[in-house]
């Protein structure tokens, strides 16, 4: 059977390098999703922590690669606040940026982000679930902000 | 009329937009927004249930021909889908697309499900699979900021060949 995973591919009108810098600095993380702090020197190896306003740790990993301004691969991505969402185990997600064709005259510039989250095991099926909920909400803020210069909803719906 | 309980949801894409459910149902729905979203294709439809939907070129020619199965503004837009604009496309089955729209807070989340009535092969969902999130993104860009980014993009190499196998073979008659 195949590994449970979810992909989420957007278009922001960017570039790859202002994408990038959104998707690792923790200030404006937090901006886009919903308070959410990231603590990782993002160096491939380093351990990466997600933490809630309130200080109490949401999910760990560890960073497998970090590509400036490409590829950014998350591995042992575990929950730590659902007991029944840690026991399922490590998941990987893979961001990759790239350009899309365009037609400048008439657009503008856009950039692809695709969004690969998947699980180790079988087992990991409700933690993709429960990230595919969440990639679209995370995704559509960030395209606002970047775009806009605010995001679309500042909190989020459990 | 097409039953929809025959049809399987394929292919989920799901955007939050900050903008009320009015002005995402009229982007939806009105010539003027998908015209300047969708890759230049222009929506022509019948606004009630059981009426005739169309896709068509800038020049006014069919892409995509169907009937709308539900029109609850600014609810809930489904209808069925035949591509009749390109080769051989015409002769697959249609499907549904159906766009939901729901309040999110301080934003609207748009729900897009295109489902099918056959076990339709990868290398053809795959067209949607590109499309959809190009076109839905698109779609955000011109009601968040009044200018849309207009990607570039064809079919995915291997959904022709796709397309044209199941034409000749059938599938869904079996």
């Amino acid at each position: 059977m195949r590994k449970p995973s979810f992909v989420y591919v957007t278009y922001i009108r960017s570039t790859p390098e202002k994408v990038w810098e959104a998707l690792t600095d923790p200030a404006t993380i937090r901006k886009y999703w919903f308070g959410i702090t990231v603590e990782t020197d993002w160096k491939s190896g380093s351990p990466w922590t997600m933490k809630f306003e309130d200080g109490r740790t949401a999910d760990t990993g560890e960073i497998l690669e970090a590509i400036p301004p490409r590829r950014l691969v998350i591995g042992k991505w575990q929950n730590q606040f659902k007991p029944e969402l840690k026991a399922v185990g490590y998941t990987r997600c893979t961001i990759e940026i790239e350009m899309a064709d365009y037609y400048p005259d008439f657009g503008g510039k856009a950039v692809k982000v695709t969004i690969m989250h998947e699980a180790e095991t079988e087992q990991g099926a409700p933690m993709i679930e429960a990230v595919s909920g969440g990639w679209p909400k995370i995704m559509s803020n960030l395209k606002s902000l970047l775009e806009t210069g605010d995001v679309a909803f500042g909190r989020c719906e459990p | 009329m097409t039953d929809p309980s025959r049809f399987k949801p394929k292919t989920v894409y799901v955007t939050y937009i900050a903008a009320p459910p009015e002005k995402v149902w009229q982007a939806l729905t009105s010539a003027e927004f998908t015209q300047r979203y969708f890759f230049g294709f222009v929506i022509d439809v019948e606004p009630k249930t059981g009426g005739n939907f169309f896709i068509r070129y800038p020049d006014g020619r069919v892409h995509i021909a169907g009937k709308v199965l539900d029109w609850t503004p600014p609810r809930r837009f489904s209808c069925t889908w035949l591509v009749e604009g390109m080769e051989t496309f015409g002769e697959l089955p249609e499907c549904i697309v159906t766009y939901e729209i729901e309040p999110a807070g301080e934003a609207v989340r748009l729900t897009m499900t295109e489902s099918h009535s056959w076990d339709v092969p990868e290398a053809i969902l795959a067209g949607g699979r590109a499309g959809w999130p190009a076109i839905l993104s698109n779609l955000k860009s011109v009601l968040e900021t009044g200018r849309p980014m207009t990607i570039k993009m064809g079919p995915p190499p291997e959904m022709m060949e796709a397309v044209r196998k199941a034409v000749a073979e059938k599938p869904w008659l079996k």
